[in-house]
């Protein structure tokens, strides 16, 4: 494989975002029941980010929050509501970038390593599919899925022909890596892809991951639950609740001093390493809300500490407050009502 | 010394139910004194949940050998009747899961589960079973107590379901609560509620718990002490400070080292503890960890290594422990 791919793709050079992604929505309707108006689930919900080139943009956020949809609907696997994708400067779908051409430059890994893996094929067929779909002819494509094999820790002399019931999950997760490296794509999309391993397992492969976006200069997104991960992994991070953004920017920032009270409470909620130091009081009650119904306002208010009275009816919009660093709170919004806002700028 | 509550003596389970057996529980020693929480932590497959059923004998008895000894409040769990071992599970013994929805019956409000399992240990009228349902409900802390135990379990969230099977747990006053990864489904602001619950009840009801995990964060939440399973054996237990601190196994040692934290530097790589677990149908006859000990040596390879005392409370399974404190620097 061409470990200068990613430059041979490159369209804007590096200060050109590689994904903008602008006004993104999806609603899931739900069936209709008699007497009552259909609902929809708003699993996103007005988006805005954008993923820098050679970055990993880690994703965090409650369960239903939306990053799984979000991670879907950049791989176009379901259809967006309303949403531009803009991908390294061309209009996705556009003249200039078709889809079948930014579906090979995107690919995307999931967390269960075995329903993505067709049960029936050597894993080194597994693997030379896609480039032969892609026009690669049959030897090319196995020379490439071994080559890759390798790449990841398998032996291609022991693995290439074994069955997916036949690997452990981790050496799984390995294929399935290597399978979206087989087009040679520039993003990789990874939805709690290490979270179903075990421990000892789950470092090894984070490991490979950091190995190979150096080798072939790839960019990732990076969802999972696990905070601890997710700084390790993440050049900047993108915190998510009820469909929305509550925060962007650098890892170190929001680690080190959240900006906005949901990621502040998200944090302080990861268990203590420490058995002298352990947690009191939980940063938050119950659970997050239902995305049927959210609650007006800033999302959060039901939850959030620093509420006031405008919070219930003000959207907060990301506003920016630092370099790359952009929060949705009425708090960081200047003239919002909130009283820790500061007055209306000049 | 106060007599333990829980006592596991020599512990095996091994399924016969497959093409080979397979030994998931090898000998596991482990006692709970009354009130004291214990973690077990492990990777999957590592034998806690067989450990966990083992004690309620939720395992199949028929695809299972099982040896050794389960005490848990003078009785001997290994040898009770079925109508003894009705009579135990519930009211000495109880277990939460990860998934409540396992646990709950669907077609049941709640209250109606709770005042079910109460009548069915306890000659107790509806109405004081009621009376306790309620009470439970506000002990393990459910907004609008009373409105709720008439809901059914689907109705819930996913945080209030698991409250809800902790109360039905508790329903008959268990001294001993298995709690099976209880946590782990849950968000992770939730996560932290129903861990702080866990100490208050286990204070409040002066409860014992064996919490199995296999999150060494949420363990350091609850547990006073820790017990680290590899391949069905307790390779080390100790206070959880001395866990966390000062790991004597290699393999206790590579799992906290492996860990992502906070203090990495970008683009710094893990420590990695490298293969993985063997296969629980084909041991080998010596240290199950030694296909993948940065210590092994020749002896490792012929017998398992047995526990050995390093300080009190504080035991390892490893022939190399003497020289194992260098390599935690
Ligand atoms: N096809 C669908 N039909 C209806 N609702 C859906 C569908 N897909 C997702 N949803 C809903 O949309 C919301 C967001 O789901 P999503 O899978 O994106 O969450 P997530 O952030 O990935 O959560 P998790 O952390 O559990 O993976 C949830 O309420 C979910 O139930
Ligand atoms: N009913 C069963 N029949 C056969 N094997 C089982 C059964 N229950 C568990 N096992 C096996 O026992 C081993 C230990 O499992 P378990 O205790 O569930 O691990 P964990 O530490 O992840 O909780 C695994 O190899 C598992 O597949
Ligand atoms: S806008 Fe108000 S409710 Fe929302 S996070 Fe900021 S302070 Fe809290
Ligand atoms: S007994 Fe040997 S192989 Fe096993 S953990 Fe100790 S040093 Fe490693
Ligand atoms: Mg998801
Ligand atoms: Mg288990």
């Amino acid at each position: 494989m061409s470990e200068q791919q990613s430059l041979r793709d490159d369209r804007g050079g590096p200060a050109q975002p590689l994904l903008t992604v602008s006004g993104l929505v999806k609603h899931f309707p739900l069936k209709k029941r008699l007497g009552r108006p259909a609902a929809v689930v708003r699993a996103v919900d007005g988006i805005d980010f954008e993923v820098l080139k050679g970055e990993t943009l880690g994703v965090v956020g409650e369960s239903g929050c939306g990053k799984s949809t979000t991670a879907r609907l950049l791989m176009h696997l379901i259809a967006p509501d309303q949403g531009d994708f803009t991908f390294d400067g061309e209009t996705v779908g556009g003249p200039e970038l078709p889809l079948k051409s930014y579906r090979r430059q995107v690919q995307m890994v999931f967390q269960d390593s075995y329903s993505s893996l067709n049960p029936r094929m050597t894993i080194e067929d597994s693997i030379a599919f896609g480039p032969k779909v892609h026009g690669l002819n049959g030897r090319e494509a196995i020379t490439r899925a071994r080559d890759l094999l390798a790449r990841v820790g398998l032996e291609p002399r022991r693995f290439a022909g074994r069955y997916p019931h036949e690997l452990s999950g981790g050496q799984r997760q390995r294929v399935n890596i290597a399978r979206a490296l087989a087009l040679e794509p520039r993003m990789i999309i990874l939805d709690e892809a290490v979270s179903a391993l075990d421990k000892s397992v789950e470092a090894q492969v984070l490991n490979l991951l950091l190995d190979l976006k150096e080798a072939f200069g790839l960019t990732y997104i990076f969802i999972s639950h696990d905070l601890n991960v997710v700084r390790f992994m993440s050049d900047r991070v993108m915190v998510m609740y009820l469909g929305r953004v509550a925060e962007i920017g650098p890892s170190e920032a929001i680690f080190d001093a959240p900006a906005h009270p949901y990621s502040a409470a998200l944090l302080a909620s990861m268990p203590s390493m420490d058995p002298d130091a352990r947690t009191e009081e939980a940063p938050l009650a119950g659970d997050p809300p239902n995305p049927i119904d959210p609650p007006p306002g800033c999302r959060f208010h039901t939850r959030c500490a620093l509420a006031e009275a405008s919070c219930r009816s003000v959207v907060p919009s990301l506003t920016a407050i630092g370099p790359h660093h952009r929060a949705a709170c009425l708090m960081a919004m200047p003239g919002s009502g909130h009283s820790r806002a500061t007055e209306e700028a000049a | 010394m106060t007599e333990p509550l829980v006592e596991l003596r020599d512990l095996t389970v091994t399924f016969t139910g497959g093409p080979k057996p397979v030994a998931a529980v090898n000998g596991v020693d482990l006692t709970l004194a009354p009130g004291e929480t214990v973690a077990l932590i492990g990777e999957s497959g590592s034998g806690k949940s067989v450990t966990l059923r083992q004690i309620l004998r939720l395992n199949p008895e028929r695809r299972s050998r099982v040896s050794g000894q389960v005490r848990v409040a003078g009785l001997d769990v290994l040898r009770l009747s079925g109508t003894e071992l009705a009579a135990y599970r519930g009211a000495v013994a109880s277990m939460i899961f990860q998934e409540p929805l396992l646990a709950l019956d669907p077609v049941y409000t709640l209250g109606d589960q709770i005042v079910e399992a109460i009548c069915r240990h306890e000659a107790v009228s509806r109405e004081d079973a009621r009376r306790r349902a309620l009470d439970l409900f506000e002990r393990v802390r459910i907004p609008s107590a009373a409105r709720r135990l008439e809901a059914y379990p689907h109705e819930m969230s996913g945080g209030m379901r698991q409250r809800a099977m902790i109360a039905l747990a508790l329903a008959c006053r268990p001294k001993l609560l298995l709690a099976d990864e209880p946590t782990t489904a849950l968000d992770a602001t939730v996560q932290i509620q129903v861990l702080l619950l866990l100490r208050d009840l286990q204070r409040e009801f002066g409860l014992s718990i064996l919490f199995v995990t296999h999150d060494i964060g949420a363990a350091v939440e609850v547990a006073d002490r820790m017990a680290v399973m590899y391949a069905g054996r307790i390779v080390e237990a100790a206070d959880a400070r001395t866990i966390v601190r000062a790991p004597r196994h290699p393999y206790t040692i590579g799992l906290l080292k492996s860990r992502a934290h906070g203090a990495l530097q970008k683009g710094q790589r893990l420590e990695t503890i490298p293969g993985s677990p063997p296969d629980l149908a084909n041991l080998p006859p010596g240290c199950a960890f030694a296909d993948r000990c940065f210590l092994a040596a020749d002896a490792c390879r012929t017998t398992p290594p047995a526990a050995e005392g390093l300080a009190a409370g504080h035991q390892v399974r490893c022939f190399r422990s003497a020289d194992t404190a260098a390599a935690l620097a």
